[in-house]
């Protein structure tokens, strides 16, 4: 496996200008002649299929749900962050990009983070004239908020619900298209394989999720966007059908996987109750702007919030980071309230949970002022929790929230695999082994909007492709290939459920390759995932037919793909011997407590060879350089 | 809590359906109303009968995909709520609840609570947008907008499409949905350019679906999990009136069609 990064050489600031200017074009009277795939419809996707089918391209646009809408990234709540400098505090592109390495501690690639900073001016411009309603001030003019990782106040926001606009903005453009012509919706859709002829990516097989029908679908590139794969842990904040199936299977056809063991966990989520529970619910990291976190000083202490007094609560973010406060990075926070609650100091039925507690803030700004900010998540926590956080603190706790690896790609966003090009969530590109907040929504839509359509055009234009229909040997293979995976789930017919085995899964990955890791425990892993794999071949039920709506055995597909990709991420986790952002590894920490890294060993990315079933997995590496940023300890004290 | 259950149960759309009754007895009120259903699935499972087909995906509220009627109620009882977002707390030990999919013509039956509604995403690709290619917005800040109407718009921007309001509606109009697009998009200054064309497009390609019309009931509003008020309708009625009677917007409206 050969890993170019293709980083344009010259100073950083003049990278990405210039990797444009050599890009060759596609011209404007060919560009229909080109078809492309794009697969998912969330930020990235939706943004992209959008922007390629406005330049003249023909577009399939695909996603598992009822309606290109329904996309995961409409759930992101706080903001998106843009170096605007708006406020006039000092922001710059060169600040974004700083914070963004910084907060990624030094595991990602210099030149993409600074490209990153430099289009979220366009994406805040794009997103205004399609009609986002961001907030304003009273003047008229945008307004902002502060995030984690950040001293700036660079955030732009639509209350709690920034991703819902910015994703009815790019599906607007998307429909519009599809209107237009230019894209073919292809919703209840799910990519079960990807089509490889001449080492080239050529197309995707698909199940139609109601009547069944699996078919081929040719094209001369494919995108894939097809977000994250924290569901492996089974509960996470994601949507319940968020998978990584499309990823998974193109590594399985030759594309490298990246860092799998980067999976963010978000300090901010309502706490698990009961064995029921089918996914967690994020509130915002924007709460803790004017939020405080704290624990009572004395564990085991039961009494009832109100009951404690200041002086025995302990505000451990504001003690141990004075400086950042309740603003520290999500890793920082999540692995602070760990320490609390394992020190017995947890709130709650089962002392997993600290208090966000926002009393301070109704008090000084007044509870009209509280609620036009944070009305919406206000009310989501009192309807899920049955408690009114106006009178009562908020409990939170922990969970995963986003996975910082994924495809490998290069610096124009293509993978291992020629003409297969990952964006968004799915790859692994920006956020190093930490991804600061609101910074997702603007990796997607930088992505999406104004990276791959250039990219794209000039992977079309610096290639002879010949001509396929999905006649074509190779596109048959990948057919059958799916139809055996499909048979062969229905006709185990054991007697436990799918979800059984998702929990049994979820539950060895958070013990063991959660928040903190250990090499005993990986190791612990690494046996036992092997075992439920093949227990699961074994005894999974999954009923009904394949020629019919079967939300059965859509799960069982998927769920059979995270028993892979669970080792995968505990093999990387082993692999990694240093402990750096949102990979915690216990016999890596400096006296305080935090990650410590190991720049001599480690200074790069792993990335993964799919060498087929059964086999180990091959490791291959990418250096990182910084030569802007120079690796430090963090610290947000 | 014990909780019992009449579901409709139909096993695709041509084929006939009916209620089935099933008994959950060891019900937990935190649970929201979808995991009541994940752990009825469950057990059905088990006993090798066919799970209940029922769509849902973000489960926070947010993604619009979820949604069936529980007595009769879209997105049941609770206001402001999509029905995964409802927590069993808010029913009492005992209940009966009658689940159906949302009824309309223009949202047919796939499979017992799951419907295809598509015909929002063909209401929204008629006009549903400012058309701004990629690349030519100006700076973010060149366009003011003052708090009131942002604040407004965002009212109306915050719909999910989940089709309640049509559930709800005696009429099965969407005449909620569509206003709610066009008054987000017709309260920024963003939006104006195509403010009268969007109303004639968007309201004839509704009228395609096979919506009904709108008579001011109001259901669609006691429903709406984002409190859309029904302010929406009236502004869509003004900007297509305005629109059909002056002729502008005619010549765009023509011209796409």
């Amino acid at each position: 496996m050969k890993l170019d990064a293709r980083i344009p050489s010259g100073p950083i600031e003049q990278a990405w200008s210039k990797c444009k200017f050599d890009m060759r074009l596609v011209n404007p009277a060919n560009k229909r002649k080109f078809r492309i795939i794009v697969v998912g419809t969330g930020l990235a996707g939706g943004s992209a299929a959008a922007s390629l089918a406005e330049l003249g391209y023909q577009v399939d646009s695909f996603c598992f749900q009822d309606s290109p809408r329904r996309a995961h990234s409409i759930a992101a709540q706080g903001g998106i962050n843009a170096a605007k400098n708006y406020q006039n505090d000092g922001d710059s592109i060169y600040r974004l990009f700083y914070d963004t390495v910084k907060g990624g501690d030094f595991r990602a690639r210099e030149a993409n983070v600074y490209r990153l900073a430099e289009i979220s001016l366009n994406i805040i411009d794009q997103c205004v004239a399609q009609g986002v309603p961001f907030a304003r001030e009273y003047g008229g003019t945008l307004a902002n908020r502060s995030f984690g990782g950040a001293q700036v106040s660079r955030t732009f926001y639509a209350r709690g619900q920034t991703g819902q606009q910015l994703l009815l903005g790019a599906y607007q453009a998307l429909l519009r298209q599809a209107a237009a012509g230019g894209v073919r919706l292809h919703a209840r859709t799910e990519m079960l394989d990807l089509v490889v002829i001449g080492g080239r990516a050529r197309g995707i097989v698909t199940r139609d999720l109601v009547t069944g029908n699996i078919k081929t679908h040719v094209a001369d590139a494919v995108i894939l966007a097809s977000g994250g794969y924290g569901n492996a842990f089974n509960l996470a904040t994601y949507a319940k059908g968020s998978n990584c199936t499309a990823i998974w299977r193109a590594h399985k056809r030759g594309a490298g996987f990246a860092n799998p063991c980067f999976t963010q966990i978000h300090p901010t989520c309502i706490p698990v109750t009961g064995e029921y529970q089918s996914k967690l619910t994020l509130m915002s990291e924007s709460l803790r702007n004017d939020g405080r976190i704290w624990v009572p000083k004395q564990a085991g202490d039961k009494r009832a919030p109100s009951q404690i007094p200041e002086d025995e609560r302990d505000y451990y973010l504001e003690r141990r980071y004075p400086t950042f406060g309740n603003l520290v990075p999500r890793d920082v926070a999540s692995r602070a309230a760990k320490q609390v609650c394992d020190e017995g100091r947890g709130v709650g039925e089962t002392g997993l949970g600290v208090y966000l507690d926002l009393a301070d803030a109704i008090q000084r700004l007044g509870k009209r002022t509280i609620t036009e900010r944070y009305g919406n998540l206000f009310e989501m926590y009192e309807r899920i929790t049955g408690e009114d956080p106006y009178k009562v603190p908020m409990r939170i706790y922990p969970a995963i929230h986003y996975t910082m690896g994924g495809l490998w790609v290069d610096y124009r966003l293509m993978s291992t695999i020629p003409g297969l090009f990952v964006i968004g969530e799915a790859n692994f590109s920006d956020h190093g082994a930490n991804r600061l907040g609101a910074s997702a929504l603007m990796q997607g839509l930088a992505d999406g909007y104004f990276i791959v359509p250039y990219t794209v055009g000039d992977y079309l234009a610096s290639n002879k492709l010949e001509k396929i229909d999905s006649a074509h040997p190779a596109c048959k293979e990948a057919e059958e290939n799916v139809k055996r995976v499909t048979h062969r789930l229905l006709s185990v017919k054991g007697k436990r459920t799918v979800d059984s085995f998702h929990r049994e899964l979820g539950q060895v990955l958070w013990e063991n390759c959660g928040m903190s890791r250990n090499a005993q425990g990986l190791r612990h892993a690494l046996a036992k995932i092997p075992e439920i794999r093949e227990r699961y071949w074994r005894e999974v039920n999954v009923l009904g037919t394949g020629e019919e709506f079967n939300q059965c055995l859509e799960r069982a597909g998927r769920v059979a793909d995270y028993l892979e990709l669970a080792e995968l991420i505990c093999r990387d986790a082993l692999a990694r011997d240093e402990s750096c952002g949102c990979h915690f590894r216990e016999e890596h920490q400096t006296p305080e407590g935090e990650a410590l890294r190991n720049d001599q060993d480690f200074c790069h990315t792993a990335v993964w060879e799919w060498t087929g079933a059964g086999h180990t997995p091959r490791r291959h590496l990418e250096p990182l350089e910084f030569n802007h940023v120079l690796p430090a300890q963090r610290s947000y004290q | 809590m014990r909780i019992v259950l009449h579901v409709w149960r139909q096993a695709g759309p041509q084929a006939p359906g009916r209620m089935v009754r099933y008994e959950l007895g060891n019900v937990n009120p935190h649970m929201s109303f979808l995991e009541m259903l994940d752990v009825l699935n469950e057990d059905l499972m088990n006993k090798g009968e066919d799970p209940v087909a029922f769509d849902h995906d973000c489960r926070e509220g947010i993604c619009g995909m979820c949604g069936f009627m529980v007595n009769g109620m879209a997105h049941g009882p609770l206001p402001g709520t999509t029905v995964c977002q409802l927590h069993m707390r808010h029913f009492k030990d005992g209940d009966e609840l009658y689940l159906e999919p949302w009824r309309a013509r223009a949202f047919p039956v796939i499979k017992d609570l799951a419907v295809d509604r598509s015909a929002f995403d063909r209401i929204i690709a008629a006009g549903g947008y400012i058309s701004v290619p990629t690349g030519s917005a100006p700076d973010g800040n060149a366009i003011p907008v003052s708090k009131e109407s942002a604040e407004r718009a965002m009212d109306a921007a915050a719909c999910i499409g989940c089709g309640a309001c049509v559930a709800a509606c005696p009429n099965a109009s969407a005449s909620l949905f569509v206003g709610a697009k066009i008054s987000h998009l017709g309260l920024l200054p963003q939006g104006q350019p195509e403010r009268d064309a969007r109303a004639l497009k968007m309201v004839a390609a509704m009228n395609e679906e096979l919506f009904g019309s709108c008579t001011n009931v109001g259901a669609c509003e006691a429903v709406c999990p984002k409190y859309i008020k029904l302010d929406v309708i009236a502004r869509m009625n003004r900007d297509y009136l305005k629109a059909a009677l002056t002729g502008s917007g005619e010549a765009v409206s023509n011209e796409s069609a």
